[in-house]
């Protein structure tokens, strides 16, 4: 059977390479990059794309349906929902994505360390990770916040510490499993020395469990800055968040549901869209999820 | 001198529940391209010898303690850690039961290979490149260029347990540990993968330690054997004589119905009854005493010394077995 050859593609290329390789032929995943990317250049360029000011109050206009001059409807101060929402992407995706950034860089490398080196570095690490676990979370953004002061990067930097934990000790869990795969244990015998074993065995292998905990983190942070700002930290009215919008348009739910439904869409097609990249991500990143064409033909070899 | 020489290694793990002497005062010697079998039951201590020459035992929970353990003239247990990992991999290799399990999932074929020959003999990518199509050559799977590019779930098991001992024998190492390396195949797959080592490792005077349970692979493919019994070698022999004169009560019960190295039987592990041996408390008689068909009065009032039986045969056993009958 004539089974067509893959393109002239190098034969032996990292895995990384192969992993971007794989990733554009997730479709959910580029629908999910693409949406992302929009809605970031929609919160970037909101000035030019806006219709009205988004901080201006017209109370002659409050509370107003959809229509063709406010496509979104206005709020109950005669603001445009639309408008808001633009400039309230610049809040609420920075915040999700600074967050998620920040619980990475933190939790992963704790949680991989914790599960790597095990015993007394494992017991000291886990301690300070359910120390912060313990607190509700956000009574530890808030108090976080109160103590370095309530401005937007301070809200990021508290969402980012209470964050953290929860993926450091997820990772800790990931990695403890990993840590007794034969594989490991084999590399060993190769002689891998402690950074190639966490690199390319361990963290290579809890990659899955880290992106759809990030998924989680980023939904979380955009409603945690909501309730933040809702108690007066963060963002300050009349700043637009979308957090912020949907916590105040709830008061108004009978009445102008419009006001409701636009940053709560804004906020879900978010969450999906980093879901869908996620799902992607994980499975570029393992082979076995991999189907091409170049596979089929191995395996009928 | 011995390539590599053993002397009352003892390796513990602390346990909730005591001390558990996985490996109790084993010496022996390897010399250069022999092949030693190691047999014993589950349990017996038969990885965590292989691992303990390795320098692989976790420490903790494990300790590991030996007069000496020398391999090609360096004491094994002296290295540091930096130093073990340029042994491992280049002068030791080691290939595990699990060949479903022994690669990383998400690294393809090539990849681990090439990560292993960069590390040890400083090849540049193309060379070691090359060098892995040979390797892959060399354990016969067919069109290696293109398998490098593949990942392990697109092997079967016979096909990546080859990969497997590529990659261990690709840095020529003198001394390779193939811990139940076929347990998991099926039969012509493990019969293939036997003669795969037994010829490589013969082209190159490889010296083999061959754990298994299967007496009739080790028969075909070892010099000499050594039986395991509660973390202690209980009886060492070159392997036709094993079979001729088995001298330990456990060694015996272990042939169970194998009549004869020639003979067509059954060459399984036969289990023995009762329970196994504790390792936390260990009598100070013979281990096998609760289980032992054969036990003389001796054998509940002191432990028996190493006993030498002429041809390079001994075993720790009271017991006057005499040759088997034919
Ligand atoms: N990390 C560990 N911690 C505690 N005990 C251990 C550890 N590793 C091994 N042991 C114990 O050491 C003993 C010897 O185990 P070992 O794996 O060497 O047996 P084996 O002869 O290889 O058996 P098998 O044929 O089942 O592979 C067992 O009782 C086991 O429970
Ligand atoms: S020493 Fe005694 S108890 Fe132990 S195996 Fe020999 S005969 Fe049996
Ligand atoms: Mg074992």
């Amino acid at each position: 059977m004539a089974i067509a050859q893959p393109p002239a593609t190098p034969r032996f290329a990292g895995s990384i390479r192969l992993a971007a390789r794989q990733f554009p032929r997730h479709r959910a995943a580029m629908v999910g990059l693409v949406c992302l990317v929009l809605l970031c250049l929609a919160a970037a360029f909101a000035p030019l794309i806006a219709p009205f000011d988004p901080v201006q109050i017209k109370l002659s206009a409050k509370l107003r349906p959809p229509s063709l001059e406010h496509l979104l409807g206005t709020d109950h101060f005669g603001r445009d929902v639309f408008s808001r929402l633009l400039y309230g992407g610049r809040t609420s995706l920075s915040v999700g994505l600074l967050v998620v950034a920040f619980a990475f860089v933190l939790g992963v490398p704790l949680g991989l360390a914790s599960g790597y080196f095990g015993g007394r570095t494992d017991n000291l690490l886990m301690r300070l990770v359910d120390a912060f676990l313990t607190f509700p979370p956000l009574l530890l953004a808030v108090a976080l916040v109160g103590l370095l002061g309530p401005d937007i990067q301070n809200v990021m930097l508290a969402l980012g510490v209470v964050q953290a934990p929860v993926l450091a000790r997820m990772v800790r869990g990931s990695t403890l499993a990993v840590r007794e795969e034969v594989y490991v244990t084999a590399a060993r015998a190769l002689g891998a020395g402690p950074g190639r074993i966490v690199v390319s065995h361990l963290l290579r292998n809890v990659v899955s469990p880290i992106v759809v905990q990030l998924t989680v983190v980023f939904a979380a942070a955009v409603v945690a800055e909501a309730s933040l700002s809702f108690l007066g930290f963060g963002t300050q009215p009349p700043q637009p968040s979308w957090g912020r919008d949907m916590s105040e348009a709830r008061r108004f739910l009978g009445d102008a549901p419009w006001m409701f439904l636009g940053p709560t869409g804004a906020i879900m097609l978010c969450v999906l869209s980093i879901n869908f990249l996620g799902d992607g991500l994980r499975d570029a990143l393992d082979p076995r999820a991999w189907r091409t064409r170049r596979t089929v033909a191995a395996e009928e070899r | 001198m011995p390539l590599l020489a053993v002397r009352n290694l003892r390796t513990r793990f602390a346990t909730d529940r005591g001390t558990v002497r996985a490996v109790d005062g084993v010496s022996f010697d390897l010399a250069e391209g022999e092949v030693l079998g190691l047999v014993g039951e589950s349990g017996s201590g038969k990885s965590v010898t292989a691992l303990s020459i390795m320098r692989l035992v976790p420490e903790p929970p494990g300790r590991v303690t030996a007069d000496s353990m020398s391999f090609d003239g360096t004491d094994l247990l002296r290295l540091t850690e930096a130093q073990a990992r340029e042994v491992r991999g280049a002068s030791m290799a080691m290939v595990f039961q699990d060949p479903m399990r022994s690669l990383n999932p998400v690294l393809s074929i090539g990849r681990q290979l090439v990560e292993v020959l960069q590390r040890h003999q400083k090849l540049g990518r193309q060379a070691a490149r090359r060098r892995a199509i040979e390797l892959l050559e060399m354990v016969g799977i067919p069109l290696a260029d293109k398998r490098l590019a593949a990942y392990p779930h697109q092997f079967s098991g016979g096909m990546r347990q080859r990969v497997m001992i590529a990659i261990a024998l690709s840095c020529n190492p003198r001394l390779l540990i193939a811990d139940e390396a076929t347990t998991a195949l099926d039969v012509t797959i493990q019969a293939q993968i036997v003669d795969l080592v037994k010829r490589l490792t013969r082209e190159r005077g490889t010296s083999v330690i061959w754990i298994s349970h299967d007496l009739g692979v080790v028969a075909n493919l070892c010099d000499r054997v050594n039986v395991m019994y509660a973390g202690r070698i209980v009886e060492s022999a070159p392997i036709r004589d094993l079979f001729q004169r088995p001298s330990h009560g456990y060694t015996l019960g272990l042939l169970g119905s194998t009549p004869r190295i020639d003979g067509p039987a059954l060459r399984r592990l036969s289990p023995i009854d009762g329970l196994p041996p504790n390792l936390i408390d260990p009598l100070p008689l013979c281990p096998f005493l609760p289980r032992c068909r054969v036990s003389v009065a001796a054998c509940r009032e002191r432990a028996p010394d190493r006993r030498d039986l002429g041809h390079e045969h001994w075993a720790t056993c009271f017991a006057e077995l005499g040759p088997r009958a034919p």
